[in-house]
């Protein structure tokens, strides 16, 4: 109850703070907002030149390659940047901290709903490139009621982001290699999530390392989005139960972690 | 009677100093392992008790590294007191150092409202006083330049134009009527006994006695993190006084 009075009381702080990081983020560049939009299209050109050949076409079963893959690129690439983003604020924020109580928590939360906001409008994207194929090519994406459901990955992809955000955050106070070891964590995970590949073409025999790639929360959260635009089916219910626990699991260790360290943090930045 | 604005009963405030700053996993670990995590307890503050009543204005004296400083940043609610309490009641508009909450790449006008949103006031708030907080921190010709291109004087102006213009029921001051100009200053010791009349409790810290007679009914005296006297300003800047001189 306290919390959540606290909470209220600073609502416009956090208002403020991811308006900032928005405004902010695209300031003094030409294109300005554009960019959140054009920089997906052309990696999404690029990763469709160089794995289209390997992983697209009509054999992969996938419907349409371009879609399949952007719409694991914009899942994956909102994770980690907003993962990493809410790792760094805690001390990028240091000088507020220091001299003013506001709760903490607001800065991991505050970056993350501002990329949360950021990549909404670069799902424009993926609207674009629906229409587009669904008038104009041989493959169109299959488009039935089930994509109303897509708003549900899309919410878990969130609380995952939190979570991992809340736990980053703390970590990276008191250890610094923990940004390091993230970035090359990433780069790992790009290519243990299906982004531009399917696991079944993968042809993966051992049953073990097979689940170790489906333990990924983002391999589910990624094939609940795409059975919703881009297959046209209801979700495997597994993934949704699977994602959301994992979700609720590391939001709740996020926030015991860093509830218990936060009069700490100031000692360390 | 109403509530005081301020309470703090027993409070000291400990800090671990250790021998070298350990912030990488590696470290931590051989040191935990090698049992050579040594801390060195340090006490800031030590079983201070002291009480401020709404409306009163209380000087903190005290010489370089007493404690003034955190004993400020504790009431702040920025530091947590590692044994005791410190109850306050009301806004607390917190002047450590002005223009802490600044985005350096944000402009005056933007820093306005994310200033007041790290004190808790909504936008419509923020645009009632706005005009007021341009006009007194006479900046209005730089409202729109960012701030990083901002002298310091610029950004203590503004930080104190925000500060004071939302009325905030506490102003901790933390010797910040030393920047700025000799007509800024006078300006904004102006403004400061102004809300005085409104009923402000303000703690003020600073070395010149002659500000703390100024400005303040109340005074105490930090030393080394123990609190030696407090009580009426004048006697209280006598006895600082006395020390000063007596190196004691």
């Amino acid at each position: 109850m306290k919390y959540l009075k606290n909470f209220y009381k600073y609502r416009y702080l956090l208002y403020e703070i991811v308006r900032k990081n928005i405004k902010l983020q695209y300031r003094n560049s030409v294109l300005g907002i554009f960019w959140t939009f054009l920089q997906p299209l052309l990696t999404t050109i690029i990763l469709v030149i160089v794995f289209g050949g390997v992983f697209g076409g009509k054999r992969s079963g996938v419907v349409n390659y371009p879609i399949y893959l952007l719409c694991g690129r914009l899942i994956f690439e909102f994770f980690t940047q907003s993962t990493k983003r809410a790792m760094r604020s805690i001390r990028n924020s240091a000088s507020v901290i220091k001299k003013v109580y506001v709760p903490k928590y607001i800065y991991p939360l505050s970056n993350i709903i501002a990329n949360f906001v950021t990549f909404l409008i670069s799902l424009t994207v993926l609207v674009c490139f629906m229409l587009y194929f669904y008038f104009f090519s041989n493959e169109p994406p299959h488009i039935t009621p089930y994509i109303l459901l897509s708003p549900i990955p899309i919410l878990i992809l969130l609380l995952v982001s939190i979570g991992v955000g809340l736990i980053l955050s703390t970590l990276e106070v008191f250890f610094k290699d923990v940004e390091y070891l993230y970035e090359v964590f990433c780069t790992l995970l790009f290519y243990l999530t299906p982004i531009f590949y399917q696991v079944e073409q993968l042809g993966i025999k051992n049953e073990i390392f097979k689940m170790a790639l489906m333990a990924n929360p983002l391999y589910s959260i990624t094939q609940m989005f795409r059975s919703c635009v881009l297959f046209g089916e209801m979700f495997n219910i597994n993934h949704l139960l699977y994602s959301l626990a994992f979700g609720i699991v590391t939001v709740v260790i996020g926030l015991v972690a860093f509830y218990k360290k936060q009069d700490k943090f100031i000692l360390h930045i | 009677m109403s509530k005081p604005a301020i309470v703090v009963e027993n409070m000291s405030m400990m800090f671990n100093l250790n021998k070298e700053k350990v912030d990488n996993i590696k470290e931590y670990f051989i040191k935990l392992v090698t049992r050579k995590l040594h801390f060195t307890e340090f006490w800031a503050l030590q079983d201070i008790s002291f009480t401020v009543e709404k409306g009163e204005r209380v000087g903190v004296l005290g010489f370089n590294g007493a404690g003034k400083s955190t004993l400020l940043k504790v009431i702040a609610g920025v530091l947590k007191p590692s044994k005791g309490s410190v109850k306050v009641n009301g806004v607390i508009a917190p002047m450590l150092e002005l223009g802490a909450g600044f985005d350096m790449n944000y402009s005056g006008k933007e820093n306005i409202y994310l200033y007041g949103a790290t004190m808790g006031y909504s936008r419509k708030f923020i645009d009632e006083k706005y005009d007021e907080i341009v006009e007194f921190s006479e900046l209005k010709d730089f409202i729109e330049v960012p701030v990083k291109n901002y002298s310091s004087g610029m950004r203590a102006r503004l930080g104190f134009a925000i500060a004071t213009a939302v009325e905030p029921e506490i102003l901790i001051l933390d010797e910040v009527l030393s920047v700025g100009d000799a007509k800024f200053r006078q300006k904004s010791e102006a403004k400061i006994r102004s809300m005085f009349d409104k009923g402000t409790t303000v703690l003020f810290v600073s070395h010149s006695t002659q500000q703390v007679l100024n400005i303040c009914n109340k005074a105490i005296i930090l030393d080394h993190g123990k609190l030696i006297a407090q009580g009426d300003a004048k006697e209280i800047c006598a006895q600082y006084d006395r020390m000063v001189k007596g190196g004691k």
